[in-house]
């Protein structure tokens, strides 16, 4: 309470100061004596209790009426008093609350965090980059004793924290399956099932498996309705729609999925991304898909993480670019 | 970018037309979720939603889409889709929901 008194002291000077030259300064440092008052957590009603203390030491002769009219005055700014305490603790919930968040999103990003295996033959890139704190795209690398290569990429519809959580549900039922259950088509049938029963009827995945043989160069997949990748064919040097018909996860019960095969020769790549990559925008023009694979062909030529994080780099650096969801890319090459 | 999105729902006898314009986002699905939800949980009602004017739509979209379907087969309704632009068609194709929802995407008059 010293710290208080003292600036009644200095409150008293500035108003005598004040009242007596019309002084400009004062008024300034009336202002700066709010700002202070309001970093001490003061009031409104203690400034006007303060102002009152002051007025009765300047003019002890006061008219009772001024007096009245002060205390008046002091009852009336109760409420603001109470908002500005309101507005206090708000501020320090939320405060707690976008540390709780920054706390779950990295919390995420251990639980989902997936090893980009290194085989032997093959170079892998990948990134995922989130639109808000929390990634609500997910991509997961699974190796098994036979040296095969399961590449999971899915997206969950919206964003932010229901995403998220979305998200965990996939990895730890994926994590759940038995080992000798890989095939795609078994995989998102499953998950399929997982999603209609635990989520929102509103809420869905999309979500696309591939399996990988280095031994027999196969490349087995299955998608539910996932935004489809590219195959680049470097014998014929074209790049082809990855196409897999399929429902999205979480809509009917009974779904069953579709396998397709591709066999993968040398110098062939496999691209997989999520929507986030062909949602784009350029202030109010939406990104071609066909210009993302533009983008995506005069980065190929790099190794794989070096073509993924060029590609990401070659949007984020263009003027008007705004994320608005989360973007995911996967490049896969065969190098022998 | 204040791009909103333009509700109208028309309804005669057992039909609701409603007729959307501009862009269905996390931003307007709410909106488009408020007006079509308490239709699709009527009975025996024919809901055509009129997509000609919308030239924007996201996964969010497609949710409210979903729950509004799943909303009329346990009330006895029909959705259907009608005059979709070839962006947003093309959403309904990717993720297969065009197997499960009807959409009819000739212009009016034009069968």
């Amino acid at each position: 309470m010293n710290k208080l008194k003292l600036d009644v002291e200095n409150y008293r000077n500035l108003l005598k100061q004040y009242i007596t030259t019309h002084d400009e300064t004062s008024l300034y440092q009336a202002e700066q004596f709010s700002k202070v008052s309001m970093q001490h957590n003061i009031s409104p009603e203690e400034i006007i209790h303060v102002h009152i203390e002051a007025l009765k030491d300047l003019y002890p002769h006061l008219p009772s009426e001024v007096d009245d009219s002060m205390n008046f005055l002091l009852e009336a700014m109760i409420s603001y008093g109470l908002a500005y305490q309101e507005f206090q603790s708000l501020r320090e919930k939320q405060l707690e609350l976008k540390s709780e968040i920054s706390v779950a999103a990295n919390m995420q990003k251990t639980l989902l965090s997936t090893v980009k295996p290194t085989i032997n033959g093959i170079d892998i890139g990948a990134i995922s980059v989130p639109a808000n704190q929390m990634n609500g795209d997910y991509y997961h690398f699974v190796t098994a004793n036979d040296e095969s290569l399961g590449i999971a990429v899915a997206d969950v519809i919206g964003k932010g924290i229901p995403a998220a959580l979305a998200m965990s549900m996939i990895k730890y039922s994926m994590d759940s399956f038995p080992e000798n259950q890989r095939f795609p088509s078994d995989i998102l049938k499953n998950l399929n099932r997982v999603v209609e029963r635990n989520v929102d009827p509103s809420m869905f995945i999309t979500m696309f498996y591939g399996l990988y043989h280095p031994a027999t160069s196969s490349f087995v997949y299955s998608s539910a309705g996932h935004e489809p990748g590219f195959f680049y064919n470097a014998k014929k040097d074209t790049y082809e729609e990855i196409q897999g018909k399929g429902l999205v996860l979480g809509v009917t019960n009974d779904t069953t999925y579709e396998e397709f095969e591709i066999k993968v020769k040398k110098d062939d790549k496999i691209i997989l991304l999520t929507d986030g990559v062909t949602e784009c925008r350029l202030g109010d023009r939406f990104i071609e898909r066909d210009e993302v694979l533009e983008v995506i062909k005069s980065y190929i030529h790099l190794p794989a993480q070096e073509a993924v994080e060029s590609v990401y780099k070659h949007f984020e650096r263009l003027q008007d670019f705004q994320l608005r969801d989360d973007f995911t890319l996967i490049i896969i090459q065969k190098n022998v | 970018m204040n791009i909103n999105l333009e509700v109208e729902i028309v309804e005669q006898d057992s039909t609701a037309i409603v007729l959307l314009a501009g862009e269905i986002d996390a931003y307007t699905a709410p909106k488009l979720k408020e007006a079509l939800l308490p239709l699709a949980k009527q009975q025996g009602l024919l809901i055509e939603v009129n997509l000609e004017k919308v030239n924007y739509m996201d996964s969010t979209g497609l949710g409210v889409f979903i729950s509004a379907l799943k909303a009329t087969k346990e009330s006895g309704s029909e959705l259907k889709l009608v005059q979709l632009q070839d962006r947003v068609k093309r959403l309904f194709e990717i993720t297969a929901l065009d197997s499960i929802i009807t959409i009819d995407s000739t212009v009016r008059g034009g069968k």
